[in-house]
């Protein structure tokens, strides 16, 4: 999924308008005025991107980042099984909720994953579509910059959900099934994954146009 | 093995286990409580539903470890319960039980349906009770026992 | 078993049999029912006439307390005829039933079926083979305590009379059945009574609800699984991935280093042999099974495919089969032009049971006797099969049954493969109580399925849109071949479990040909509630619905001009169902279809209509109406339960993931996530129950709400959509 030479101007000068949602980070500033000193620069921040952007649409990310009223689980994504569904905050409904079986770490003697605050993330942050088709870099890459939707993140805030919230950290250390294999992991470690999100925040959050 | 304090039904207990064990097993092997049953194993059933600080909770799949201190209610708990009370009441009045094998679980989705949700809808109520399975399929008479208990609940309330 | 093989319900006391009365140590009564034969163990029992209490033959105990406990001869797993069946008694004995308490009677010759010869449950012939029987013990002990109270006041017996427990002599003088027991021990009991006349029934035809809601709802009930004695081990034993596999060699030091485990042995079993973990807890034992490293022989098993079986049994079906039955002209088909032919295959998966109990036994064996516990449909052979691999004989083993969680057929095994299982283990635990538990992963994997089948069906459609030949193939496992019930159910190389619900259609289908294949293939098979006519209903009731559409005919009015003019309880049950849907089907909102079925099986007739709509890609049921011929309802309560759950339960036939597969030799399912039943969601919002009112021989209701509803939705589902839905289960809508 690289990008042609030509975006990659166009991108520079878009970044060069200001064109990219929310950020207001002093480094941005500069980086509105051209290039200054060792901020990483757009080609670079977008090579970040789809780096983040491959973990956040690893199969079991999407899992929980759902465009359904319920979750998904397994590298296949197929649908929970015994009938559970998002409800109104994304934690399940009484007598039904995601902590009724999920606890605060993962219990592998009996095959179920956990964390703290087990929930599916809100519709606004679904990674696939309603047809179960995964989303565009270029489409994620816009909603989770958009302050109105991401529940006003900014780059800074970002990189610290991606490095500090238990259920992102917890992609990482997933646990084992209940036939004692490990969970697949995503394609970076944590650490590679929190690292590339800062570049990608500190290019100013580039994200690709179109798809 | 460790030892592990337990408040179940209002009691202290305390048992030594694997820190692994489930706190089904637990309840069942250690404590020789077999009101809460053992249908699946995976949480996909319903059968050992108990209520864990108040939580409706899948006891086959949460390992003894993880419970601490929080207060665990079971089925047995369930008549001296207001809710539980009137819900086993609707159970007998509506005859919904055929081989009764998975309604410990039933009842105690139920009663944790009907504290959160004293009138659910019909339609809350598929959903919260959707997890929970029947092989002999009594669904039709746990439906009418259900909305019978919330009707109960709310004369109560009114008086 | 099927139609053909069941005999007429006659008087059960033949002169062979009577009765005794004796009273117990606490002052009650006992009425026991005596066979008077040779190998009998109670003759050996009995001390004299006085004071022996004779557990495993009473039937009716008569407290001094007032309660009345009744001996239930069957298992009860939700069917409810631990209440259907006292409620009889206490008919015809005029009981309080208020006082009345059901048990589950232990393994005794005297509790077998009275046509089988086997204590069993099956067939939905509980009511049906016990109903004279229940009712003469009632009557019987009614009479003896009739004659203590008529001996007590000098009257004659005949002019008292009973009612809620208590005896009304002449003169105003009553008496409690408590308190006359001990005078009705020394009573003759009458060779022959009289039973009431229907319309005195005070209990039997009203709705009386289960004598065990309570106890089933506060947890107190124990099942087998929950039995616990002192020093009791619980085991679980490995079973081979490939069916009759057996263990090469395994290593258990992982295993036997987890503290608890007791031992880890080989053991045979049925077919192959597996590893047994015995330990202090199930939880240990499982996990000590998890870390045993076994090395099976695979190579010598045939490895089932259901892929290469499906096209191997499409194949067989395109060849005629062993006869099951066959009238008029057999090659009649063939004359019909394709124009006026109708072909149709059908495939059906292997199924689970899955009782939500699962599978379990304890056995204790102490040398020269044995105790043993389990939910058993099937007492006499389970206990014979203990007996058998501890060196016993029968008698020597007692055998407790125990409240089952469901069991839909798989509690009823011809070569009690848990049981041997159990006793294998607990003859290595000389003196402990040995508790034999199956995961929920064994019970998915272990086989005893539904056999996979294929029908075949060509049809040869007249003028007028009527059946005018009709050729059908049928292919599927023997479920009795090799096993003690073949004698009876197989008759020139059928297995007329496979065939029934075609071969005795109540339809007029003139040259009518069914045949059958039953190939052998390596994965046990069992019946599964309702047996043949869970898939042959769902040939039949589609195809008739098929001819029905083709021929531009209303379903019912179809259904009606083709059923035999004999097939009277069919008609009732269709015209009943009729009259109580017409409404609700004549005014269905737009995405809603009506579904019709009907069907007769186990000696009872059914008829149903469904409104059905499609939501989420999945049939939503929003009403089901069913009308039921079965006799004397006993207690249409629980008739009524059993038909709102037992068209429910049908509804496992549809269900996306409601098949057993498997993949060179493995069963591809383990537990509820790949093998899913329904749950509330797929259940029908409403099911309405009527009852067509009768005075005849009750038939059972166990097995009949099954094979109608899956036939009647898709029916519905076939107006929705357009299409043929003929490979079950349905995966896609």
């Amino acid at each position: 999924m690289g990008l042609g030479r030509t975006l990659q101007a166009a991108s520079l000068a878009l970044i060069a308008c200001g064109a990219w949602a929310g950020s207001s980070s002093p480094d941005s500033a500069r980086e509105a005025v051209g290039p200054v000193s060792a901020a990483p620069d757009s080609a670079a921040g977008l090579a970040a991107w789809q780096r983040v952007y491959s973990v956040l649409t690893s199969p079991r990310c999407i899992d929980c980042h759902t465009a359904t009223g319920y979750p998904q689980q397994g590298d296949d994504r197929h649908r929970h099984f015994a009938n559970v569904v998002r409800g109104p905050e994304g934690k399940g409904v009484p007598a039904l909720q995601c902590v009724t079986c999920h606890q605060e770490s993962n219990a592998d003697s009996t095959g179920v994953p956990g964390g703290r605050g087990w929930h599916l993330a809100p519709l606004s942050m679904k990674w696939q579509d309603t047809s179960d088709n995964v989303l565009s870099s270029g489409d994620v890459c816009r909603a989770i910059t958009d302050r109105s939707k991401n529940h006003g993140l900014d780059g800074p805030a970002l990189v610290k959900h991606h490095e500090e919230e238990p259920l992102v950290r917890w992609a990482f250390q997933p646990g084992h099934r209940i036939d004692g294999t490990p969970r697949t992991l995503p394609p970076l470690t944590h650490d590679e994954f929190v690292a590339a999100t800062r570049t990608w925040v500190d290019a100013g959050m580039p994200c690709p146009l179109g798809r | 093995m460790a030892s592990f304090r337990l408040i179940v039904n209002g009691q202290p207990r305390v048992v030594a286990v694997d820190p692994a064990t489930p706190l089904l097993w637990v309840l069942r092997e250690e404590l020789k409580m077999t009101g809460t049953k053992y249908g699946c194993g995976i949480a996909a059933c319903g059968a050992c539903t108990v209520h864990l600080d108040g939580i409706a909770t899948r006891s086959c799949v949460v390992p003894i470890s993880l419970v601490a201190a929080r207060p665990i209610l079971t089925i047995e708990a369930m008549a001296e319960d207001p809710v539980g009370r009137v819900v086993q009441d609707a159970w007998v009045e509506h005859d919904v039980v055929q081989c009764g094998y998975c309604q410990s679980g039933q009842i105690m989705s139920t009663v944790a349906l009907l504290k959160a949700m004293p009138r659910p809808a019909d339609s809350d109520v598929e959903e919260s009770m959707g997890g929970n399975l029947c092989r002999c399929a009594t669904y039709v008479r746990i439906r009418a026992a259900i909305r019978s208990a919330s009707q109960q609940l709310e004369e109560h309330q009114r008086q | 078993m099927s139609a053909a093989t069941r005999a007429a319900n006659e008087l059960l006391l033949d002169r062979r049999t009577f009765v005794r009365v004796s009273a117990t140590l606490a002052g009650g009564l006992m009425v026991s029912l005596h066979l008077d034969l040779p190998l009998l163990a109670q003759e050996a029992n009995q001390v004299g006439s006085g004071s022996k209490v004779y557990p495993p033959n009473a039937f009716v105990e008569i407290r001094a307390d007032g309660k009345i406990v009744i001996q239930v001869n069957r298992l009860e797993f939700g069917q409810g005829i631990q209440t259907a069946l006292p409620m009889l008694l206490a008919e015809e004995m005029d009981a309080d039933w208020s006082q009345v308490i059901a048990e589950l009677a232990p393994a005794a010759d005297v509790y077998k079926d009275p046509i089988y010869a086997l204590q069993m449950v099956g067939s939905s012939l509980s009511i049906a083979n016990s109903f004279q029987q229940y009712r003469e013990m009632g009557a019987r002990t009614r009479a003896v305590l009739v004659a203590a109270a008529a001996q007590r006041w000098k009257v004659s017996p005949e002019l008292c009379r009973t009612e809620a427990g208590v005896v009304h002599g002449p003169g105003g003088q009553a008496a409690r059945y408590a308190e006359l027991a001990e005078a009705a021990a020394k009573q003759a009991v009458p060779a022959t009574v009289s039973l009431k006349d229907p319309s005195a029934f005070r209990l039997v035809g009203r709705r009386v609800r289960r004598l065990d809601s309570r106890s089933k709802g506060d947890g107190s009930l124990r099942f087998g699984l929950d039995l616990d004695l002192p020093g009791m081990k619980t085991a679980v034993v490995a079973h081979p991935p490939v069916f009759g596999a057996g263990v090469k060699g395994f290593h258990d030091n992982e295993a036997r280093r987890i503290p608890g485990v007791h031992d880890v042995f080989d053991i045979p079993l049925i077919r192959g042999t597996g590893v047994a973990v015995v330990a202090d807890r199930f939880w240990t034992a499982k996990q000590a099974r998890d870390r045993l490293a076994i090395d099976w022989e695979l190579a010598t098993v045939e490895r089932a495919d259901t892929a290469r079986l499906l096209t191997r049994y499409k194949d067989l079906a395109r060849m005629p089969g062993k006869v099951a039955t066959s009238r008029g002209d057999k090659k009649k088909i063939d004359s019909f032009p394709a124009a006026d032919r109708i072909v149709a295959e059908y495939d059906f998966p292997y199924l689970a049971h899955t009782p939500m109990e699962p599978l379990n036994t304890t056995v204790r064996f102490d040398g020269d006797r044995a105790e043993a516990w389990a939910g058993s449909q099937f007492q006499t052979t389970d206990q014979a099969a203990i007996a058998e691999v501890l060196g016993l004989k029968p008698e020597q083993v007692t055998f407790h049954t125990m409240m089952a969680g469901g069991g839909f057929g798989r509690r009823a095994t011809l070569d009690s493969h848990v049981a041997r299982e159990a006793a294998t283990i607990a003859k290595r635990c000389r003196g402990t109580p040995v508790k034999l538990v199956w995961s929920r992963e064994d019970d998915v994997q272990g086989g005893y399925y539904r056999p996979m089948h294929v029908h075949r069906v060509e049809i040869g459609v007249g003028p007028d849109g009527m059946p005018l030949a009709w050729r059908h193939v049928i292919v599927g496992q023997s479920i009795t071949a090799g096993t003690a019930f073949e004698s009876l159910e197989v008759k020139d190389g059928v297995d007329s479990t496979a065939v029934e619900g075609t071969i005795d259609t109540r339809y007029d289908i003139p040259n009518f040909h069914v045949s059958a294949h039953h190939p052998t293939v390596n994965v046990p098979v069992l019946w599964w509630r309702s047996v043949g006519h869970g898939h042959s209903a769902f040939v039949m009731e589609t195809l008739v619905d098929e001819l029905a559409t083709r021929a531009q005919a209303d379903p019912i009015a179809y259904r009606r001009k083709l059923l035999k003019a004999d097939a009277k309880r069919l008609r009732a049950a269709l015209d009943l169902m009729d009259e109580k849907s017409a409404a609700w089907r004549t005014t269905l909102p737009p995405g809603h279809a009506a579904g019709i079925a009907c069907h007769e099986g186990f000696g009872t007739t059914v008829a149903c209509a469904v409104d059905v709509s499609i939501a989420g890609g999945r049939p939503r049921i929003h009403r089901v109406t069913v009308a039921v011929d079965l006799g004397v309802a006993v207690n249409p309560l629980g008739v009524e339960s059993q038909f709102q759950a037992g068209v429910a339960f049908g509804l496992s036939q549809l269900m996306a993931k409601g098949a057993i597969t498997l993949k060179d030799g493995r069963v591809e399912q383990r537990n509820f996530d790949g093998y899913t039943p329904p749950y509330m969601v797929d259940a029908p919002l409403a099911v309405d129950v009527h009852i067509v009112p009768s005075v005849e021989a009750p038939s059972g209701c166990g097995e009949p709400p099954v094979p109608v509803i899956s036939p009647a939705v898709v029916n519905a589902l076939t107006r929705l959509t357009g299409r043929r839905y003929r490979s079950l289960p349905l995966v896609t809508v």
